[in-house]
């Protein structure tokens, strides 16, 4: 959008070039950080791949994975970044008040997540299939675990950021921090498009 | 005020689209998994390509990543980790099944 002003608009002042070419390079940091941590998943899905017939004797995916549940989790991650892209377009509207239920709404649906997620591994546990008990399920948890906890903390930052929003209102420095959480939390709901095909349903097949 | 209610309309309808597609995309890969239709390897392939076309829909509606608008840097950093990500993860399971395949046999 800063592009778009900037076209539109030629008559900026100093402060406000220097504004937008300090807010750009915020997000271009913070988009290299999103790139490296796509490495990161990249590994431990090569990791999972590997790992994942090597159950020692142990339960299989088959017999740990539910279709549905995995279902309704995705179809949470799936909603929450479609809310989450509701309170952008208020955002760039700066109107506060649609921002922050949107947000609201988006760390519910990320929380209903965040708790299946820590039923199921809880679950898992209580069964004898905890982390310790074979590669594949080494492998299972550090993947999906990392995710799991990426998602806690997307929803630490958007109650920080709600708090911002609330406190100090949709000042130029949390429309940019807004924008770069937007970036953090669709990227997680890639990661998890990776995650349920490549863990989950050939899991289940 | 016509105007700015107009592109509000317009960039939420954007993201009801992609959220669209991406339901429809995920519901096609589950349903195959559950009904078992086509053979184990062609159910796997599917899946696959039914996850890199979800990619895509997400980076063009979520992220708004497009070569128009987006900047250069920002596409070249995301094609630089697609080949980062192609040669280690590509290059681990390569090495690795390799490994396999010649110590079982």
């Amino acid at each position: 959008m800063s592009t778009q002003d900037a076209a539109g608009n030629p008559a900026m002042t100093i402060e406000e070039e220097v504004a937008e070419h300090s807010r750009d390079e915020r997000v271009f940091g913070f988009w290299m950080y999103l790139m490296s941590d796509a490495i990161i998943f990249a590994l431990l899905f090569a990791t999972y791949a590997v790992m994942s017939g090597r159950n020692a004797g142990g339960p299989t995916g088959h017999d740990l994975f539910k279709l549905t549940r995995t279902l309704i989790e995705t179809i949470f991650l799936l909603l929450s970044s479609t809310t989450f892209g509701f309170a952008s377009v208020f955002l760039k509207q700066e109107r506060l008040r649609p921002v922050l239920v949107w947000l609201v709404v988006t760390f519910l649906l990320g929380a209903g997540f965040v708790g299946m997620e820590t039923s199921e591994f809880h679950g898992m546990v209580m069964k004898d299939a905890g982390p310790d008990h074979s590669g594949f399920l080494s492998a299972f948890f550090t993947l999906v675990g990392t995710h799991g906890l990426h998602v806690s903390m997307g929803l630490c930052w958007i109650a920080i950021l709600s708090i911002q929003v609330l406190v100090r209102g949709l000042t130029p420095a949390v429309a940019s921090r807004l924008y770069r959480l937007g970036l953090f939390w669709h990227f997680l709901d890639i990661v998890w498009i990776g995650i349920f095909s490549v863990v989950y349903l050939p899991g289940v097949l | 005020m016509q105007t700015s209610t107009q592109t509000t309309d317009h960039m939420m309808r954007n993201y009801i689209i992609g959220f669209g597609l991406a339901l429809v995309l995920t519901a096609i890969a589950f349903a195959l998994t559950a009904t078992k239709a086509l053979g184990l390897t062609s159910t796997l392939v599917t899946i696959a390509v039914l996850a890199i076309i979800q990619v895509v829909v997400h980076l063009r509606y979520f992220l708004h990543i497009d070569f128009k608008s987006s900047p250069r840097e920002n596409i070249l950093a995301l094609a630089f980790t697609a080949v980062l990500i192609v040669i280690m993860a590509g290059g681990t399971l390569w090495i690795m099944f390799d490994l396999h395949y010649r110590m079982m046999n």
